[in-house]
């Protein structure tokens, strides 16, 4: 970061202003013709929180996609499966239990399980030769999709989420100001806001693992350089083969923190699939900052997106991205080799 | 998703067409059922399946002295995927006639494909566009359901007069059957007087609501919900999650027995729920009091809804009619079907919902009535049914240079509120 501000003055100091003006817009009070150029500020605070509680999920998905892919080389496409099997299985054992809380660990277990088996069933009998590896994952995500489809049919699901996290939580941030001049709170669900907590706990912890435990070190050294790591006498397979069932626990619970703040249905396994390739394209593959800045990006384009501009709002997250792969074409935070 | 569809088309086949071929020396008439069994409304889609079976059990599978076979191809709601199984239908399976489809936008698209298809035959399932039978439509496509304008018919009134809503927001489905069905309350709700502060629409299955919910204003008596399946659902789930607030005045499909069976929270913000629509759980009318009696008895209660859906109400009835027209022309389907398209367009059909007969769009005129959900016993939603309106044509009693002149339906249709209040 201070090397960033050390070789560009100019574009730290721009980062600066934006960031300090997007705050003061979160923060003030808006005034009345700030209010008649950008709407009321209640729909921009929700705007802006809701872009980053989807962007909190886009991140759990997004971060054991690039994690694998960082390491292994294996573009997963089979991994919006994996996140729509989790939905599945957490509606499934959250209906029969009523236990929310404790369904995650559970759902994190069974479709890490899943990814354990595909990395040491299916890729490890073709290492190294990346294309097939991604062939062969799209015949999975094919044959998981109709797997799903047999079991828990063409219908919706939504988990209900418990009693405790039910309705809204008001923050302490002014989101308006009533007819008789006393502010008015904003209101979000307390539900996303439990999401976005946990998102970060989780990336914070992913962080710290990553930066200060020997798996972590195990992990950056085999994405640096994997013939090394291995010529050095470390089982490479059992490093692998932890990345891939993690994140594949990692895309499963996405699927339930999806499955809870919005639906699970046949095609969300692509939707979020190309969600998650957006993401670590625009954040850099294989890279977890990378994944966390992507995911946020991506998020709160398009919310903001589908309250100014609904009829574009697709077009912006591929806007998005179309522009980063010309200028930066290894990712904001990619790492360019 | 193809691939998807197989699976499901491979056990449904298998269910429909179950036992032997003729027992006459006929051969047996081919139904070709499509319907959506994917999406949004794949669980009212299921229940329009049931009830064809129903039907057809009904009449022991003989229709016009010949059997009756069946053959479902499940679409998506999407028109392309509706197109595509007609035509599977038509050209691979060698159907005689086609009941379906269920949704909107794929109502539309089959009235074009029926015109490919002069020599056969199309009743409308359930789909709801206004201009599937009124804007240039097919010889061979017929509708014995009221379109989705017709079914929001005695809603605003009732609104305005009774409930006093005076000034509504709308949240509704982006696509063809949105937009009718709101025409339809619009319409009335501003013959009546209100005010419909702000429009909103969503696209059909939308998974997240929060931008929209938190853009509904304040100063508001009721939201309209042109939403229906998983989509209300959805919503109604968020919207409790972000603190609900006003009162509901729903489209057709909102308070549908596959939204009221639903789990979780989504049922409470529904009590006292308003909609309208063709159907009244409980109408005291014998017809309808026979027709839920033998669907209750039909299917095990785990595999079917309390009381029939809007979906499958539609589909019986169009089997219903499918039925009577072979019989009027003793299975008689030769010379381009033209003896049973004559019989069809001439039918006054007993219905559970009345006697429907069709205008000259070959378009159903029939009763709509206004419900409201209530609390039922043992925690169960039910609709009671609190006004009627018999009678309602397709242009909803206005003239048809009239009707014209508002424009077809879209997102700004009707543009002039105040214009209707004043005629």
């Amino acid at each position: 970061m201070t090397e960033f501000a050390r070789r560009n003055p100019f574009w730290s100091l721009v980062i600066v202003v934006l960031a300090a003006a997007f705050l003061w817009l979160i923060v003030a009070p808006w005034s009345p013709g700030l209010e008649e150029t950008l709407g009321r500020k209640r729909v921009f605070l929700n705007a802006i929180f809701g872009g980053l509680t989807l962007g909190a999920l886009y991140f759990l998905v997004a971060s054991g996609f690039t994690l694998i892919f960082g390491l292994m080389r294996n573009v997963n496409l089979a991994h919006g499966s994996l996140y729509l099997l989790g939905g599945y299985l957490g509606y499934t054992i959250s209906t029969a239990t009523d236990q929310w809380l404790i369904t995650f660990p559970v759902v994190f277990v069974l479709v890490a399980l899943v990814g354990l088996l595909m990395q040491h069933q299916v890729f490890r009998r073709m290492e190294g030769e990346e294309l097939r590896q991604t062939m062969v994952t799209i015949g999975l995500s094919v044959v998981l999709a109709d797997l799903m489809l047999w079991i828990w049919g063409g219908q919706s699901y939504t988990i209900q989420s418990p009693d405790w996290l039910s309705g809204p939580a008001t923050l302490p941030i002014v989101a308006g100001v009533g007819s008789n001049g006393a502010p008015i709170y904003m209101r979000f669900p307390q539900v996303r806001i439990a999401i976005l907590i946990a998102a970060i706990v989780i990336g914070v912890g992913m962080w710290i693992v990553l930066t200060r435990t020997r798996l972590g070190m195990l992990i950056r050294a085999g994405v640096d350089d994997r013939e090394m790591l291995a010529a050095s006498g470390v089982r490479i397979n059992y490093v692998f083969l932890a990345v891939f069932g993690f994140g594949a626990g990692l895309a499963g619970i996405a699927g339930m923190v999806g499955g809870t703040f919005q639906s699970l249905s046949p095609g969300e396994d692509t939707r979020f699939l190309l969600a998650s390739l957006v993401v670590v394209i625009v954040g850099g593959m294989g890279s977890i900052p990378g994944a966390a800045l992507g995911a946020l990006i991506i998020g709160l384009v398009e919310q903001i997106g589908l309250v100014y501009a609904p009829t574009y709002s697709v077009v912006f997250t591929f806007l998005i991205m179309a522009v980063v792969l010309a200028f930066r074409p290894q990712g904001l935070l990619g790492a360019g080799r | 998703m193809d691939w998807s569809r197989r699976a499901v088309l491979g056990v449904a086949g298998a269910t429909a067409l179950s036992t032997a071929a003729s027992a006459q020396g006929q051969p047996p008439i081919k139904i070709g059922i499509l319907v959506a069994l994917e999406g949004a409304f794949a669980a009212g889609g299921a229940d329009g399946v049931r009830n064809v079976e129903l039907a057809l059990r009904q009449v022991r599978n003989m229709a016009g002295g010949r059997r009756v076979e069946t053959i479902v191809a499940p679409s998506d709601t999407r028109p392309d995927t509706a197109v595509r199984q007609a035509r599977k239908l038509i050209e691979q399976d060698q159907v005689d006639f086609i009941i379906g489809p269920l949704s909107g936008s794929e109502g539309i698209a089959m009235r074009d494909y029926a015109k490919t298809i002069p020599t056969k035959t199309v009743i409308n399932g359930i789909s709801g566009a206004l201009e599937t039978t009124w804007v240039d439509p097919a010889p061979n496509f017929f509708r014995y359901n009221l379109d989705g304008a017709q079914w929001g018919a005695g809603l605003g009134t009732y609104a305005m007069r009774t409930k006093n809503y005076r000034r509504v927001a709308s949240v509704s489905a982006d696509y063809s059957f949105g937009y009718t069905n709101f025409l339809g309350f619009a319409v009335d709700y501003c013959r009546a007087g209100g005010t419909i502060v702000q429009r909103f629409w969503v696209p059909l299955g939308a998974t997240d609501f929060g931008g929209v919910i938190a853009q509904l204003p304040d100063n508001i008596d009721a939201i309209y919900l042109g939403l229906g399946g998983t989509d209300a659902i959805n919503f109604l789930n968020q919207w409790q999650q972000a603190g609900a607030g006003t009162k509901i005045i729903g489209g057709t499909i909102m308070a549908d027995q596959t939204v009221l069976t639903s789990r979780g929270r989504a049922r409470n913000a529904l009590i006292g729920a308003l909609t309208s629509g063709p159907l009244a759980e409980d109408n005291p009318d014998a017809a309808w009091r026979d027709y839920v009696r033998a669907y209750q008895e039909g299917f095990p209660a785990a595999q079917r809804f309390a009381s029939p859906s809007l979906f499958g109400v539609g589909y019986y009835i169009a089997t219903l009619a499918a039925i009577a027209g072979l019989n009027a022309v003793n299975g008689d389907l030769s010379d381009g079907q033209q003896k049973f398209r004559a019989a069809l367009s001439a039918l006054k059909l007993a219905s559970p919902l009345g006697e429907i007969t069709l205008n000259e769009n070959r378009q159903a005129t029939g009763t709509v009535f206004v419900n409201e959900v209530a609390e039922g016993p043992g925690g169960t939603l039910v609709n009671k049914m609190v006004a009627k309106t018999d009678g309602v044509t397709q242009t909803l009693g206005m003239t048809a240079e009239q009707f014209r002149a508002m424009g077809l339906p879209s997102r700004t249709t009707p543009n002039d509120c105040a214009a209707l209040a004043r005629r």
